[in-house]
């Protein structure tokens, strides 16, 4: 089998459509992965044990099962109790919600790394609980984590061609299309293999000066 | 209504095929894990070159792509994998690309004086590996290579697409057949969940076998 540029540019169009659409799940995701994580850290911190331990538990759950299932689960199910939603936002909940149990230990860890004399000034200033989350907490705890929560969204974004299992028109799925109308498969897979390097190489740049500049948490 | 109990024999089949696929995976993936990760700390550049290549390769695409590689495109390189070889190549070499950061870690937080101390025995590098660095290192491994196993778990869901008959692929026959998804879905979401509990529960209770002996020696 020959490797044929012609046939690379020809479809480069296709496939950077696709990446596009990617690049738009990754970063929806990352938006929902990081809210979710934090309800759950904050779920899990909370002193009612009715709260906390089936957010604990659910959380153990969406870890412990593939990605994929839960597109599915997400995409198939959800219709027959009356909630259809599109392919790209059932994509971009499931990413957002198995992520979100990632970033959640990631918040966790970054909170108990916040020294105790913190809590007990606030608390001896009489700030009350909002007051010493928004104001003295998480502006702490936040800074470190954010190499940590980058280098999960990396994660991510080499999860999106699962998207395609449920008819998202990402890279992958459209490298899939391409090829199979053409019966190449070499070149459409193989360049999809190397946008995920290329893209995955530049974002761990970006990570070495995210870690550089806020420094990491154990 | 729908008997159940016909379906449920063909997601426990599947059930199988990924607990094959993890074990076969996981197997592979050990060993890459340790030429890589001991590869990376060479003496000869060229092993470490090789080593941080195929590293930084495997890590940084998906293991989406590389299993749809391993299956689509190797067969015109005139190399013809069943969806199962295809799977656990993917599988073992993506997860041994992690498992060798790992190895690479454990190994070099061995303090020191350990290898001072080799030295001082004139203990040779390979008898300083096998017998005093390895051993200490390998309990610092064990709970990552549990996570990891995790990871592989979940990831053989993807052999699903390539047509292999696992417990995903299971499920979508199942829901093909009966128009039903909440049941099989819901059923493969707990049996995955249940296999993870079993690695983790083995994982810490190989980690407690290992360390016994140890009290006292690990800082």
């Amino acid at each position: 089998m020959e490797w044929d540029w012609d046939f690379v540019w020809q479809i480069m169009p296709t496939l950077i459509q696709g990446v596009k659409i990617t690049i738009l799940a990754t970063l929806l995701g990352s938006v929902l992965a990081a809210v979710v994580g934090l309800g759950i850290a904050l779920a899990r911190r909370s002193p009612n044990k009715l709260l906390s331990r089936p957010v604990g538990f659910l959380a153990e759950f969406i870890r412990g099962t593939p990605l994929l299932v839960q597109l599915y689960f997400i995409f198939y199910v959800l219709p027959d109790i009356g909630i259809t939603l599109s392919p790209m936002v059932a994509g971009v909940i499931g990413l957002g919600l198995h992520y979100g149990t990632y970033t959640a230990e990631v918040y966790r860890a970054g909170i108990d790394n916040v020294p105790r004399g913190q809590w007990e000034a606030a608390k001896a200033c009489n700030l009350s609980a909002r007051q010493t989350w928004t104001q003295i907490i998480l502006p702490q705890a936040l800074p470190p984590m954010i190499p940590a929560l980058a280098n999960y969204f990396i994660a991510m974004f080499k999860e999106t061609p699962l998207l395609s299992a449920i008819t998202v028109l990402e890279l992958m799925n459209q490298a899939k299309s391409v090829a199979n109308s053409s019966y190449r498969y070499v070149e459409p897979i193989t360049m999809v293999g190397v946008f995920f390097l290329v893209i995955s190489l530049i974002s761990v740049f970006a990570l070495r000066w995210l870690e550089r500049r806020y420094g990491r948490i154990g | 209504m729908i008997d159940w109990s016909g379906y449920l024999g063909l997601i426990l089949q599947g059930a199988v095929v990924t607990v094959e696929l993890t074990v076969m995976g996981s197997a592979l993936a050990l060993v890459m894990a340790f030429a890589a990760g001991l590869g990376r700390l060479s003496r000869f550049w060229a092993v470490r070159a090789l080593a941080t290549t195929y590293i930084e390769f495997f890590r940084g695409t998906s293991i989406f792509v590389q299993l749809f590689w391993a299956y689509f495109v190797l067969p015109f390189m005139g190399i013809t994998l069943t969806p199962l070889q295809a799977g656990v190549l993917a599988l073992g070499l993506n997860v041994g690309a992690y498992g060798a950061e790992v190895v690479r870690g454990a190994v070099q937080s061995i303090g020191r004086e350990q290898y001072e101390a080799c030295v001082a025995l004139n203990l040779g590098r390979w008898q300083a590996m096998r017998h005093v660095i390895l051993p200490q290192a390998f309990l610092l491994m064990l709970p990552t290579f549990g996570n990891n196993a995790i990871e592989l778990l979940k990831a053989t869901a993807v052999v699903s697409l390539i047509s292999l008959t696992d417990m995903t692929f299971q499920a979508q026959v199942v829901r093909a057949q009966t128009g039903n998804t909440l049941v099989p879905f819901t059923t493969i979401l707990i049996l995955y969940f249940a296999i993870a509990c079993v690695i983790s529960y083995g994982m810490r209770a190989l980690e407690r076998r290992m360390a016994r002996g140890l009290d006292g020696v690990r800082s």
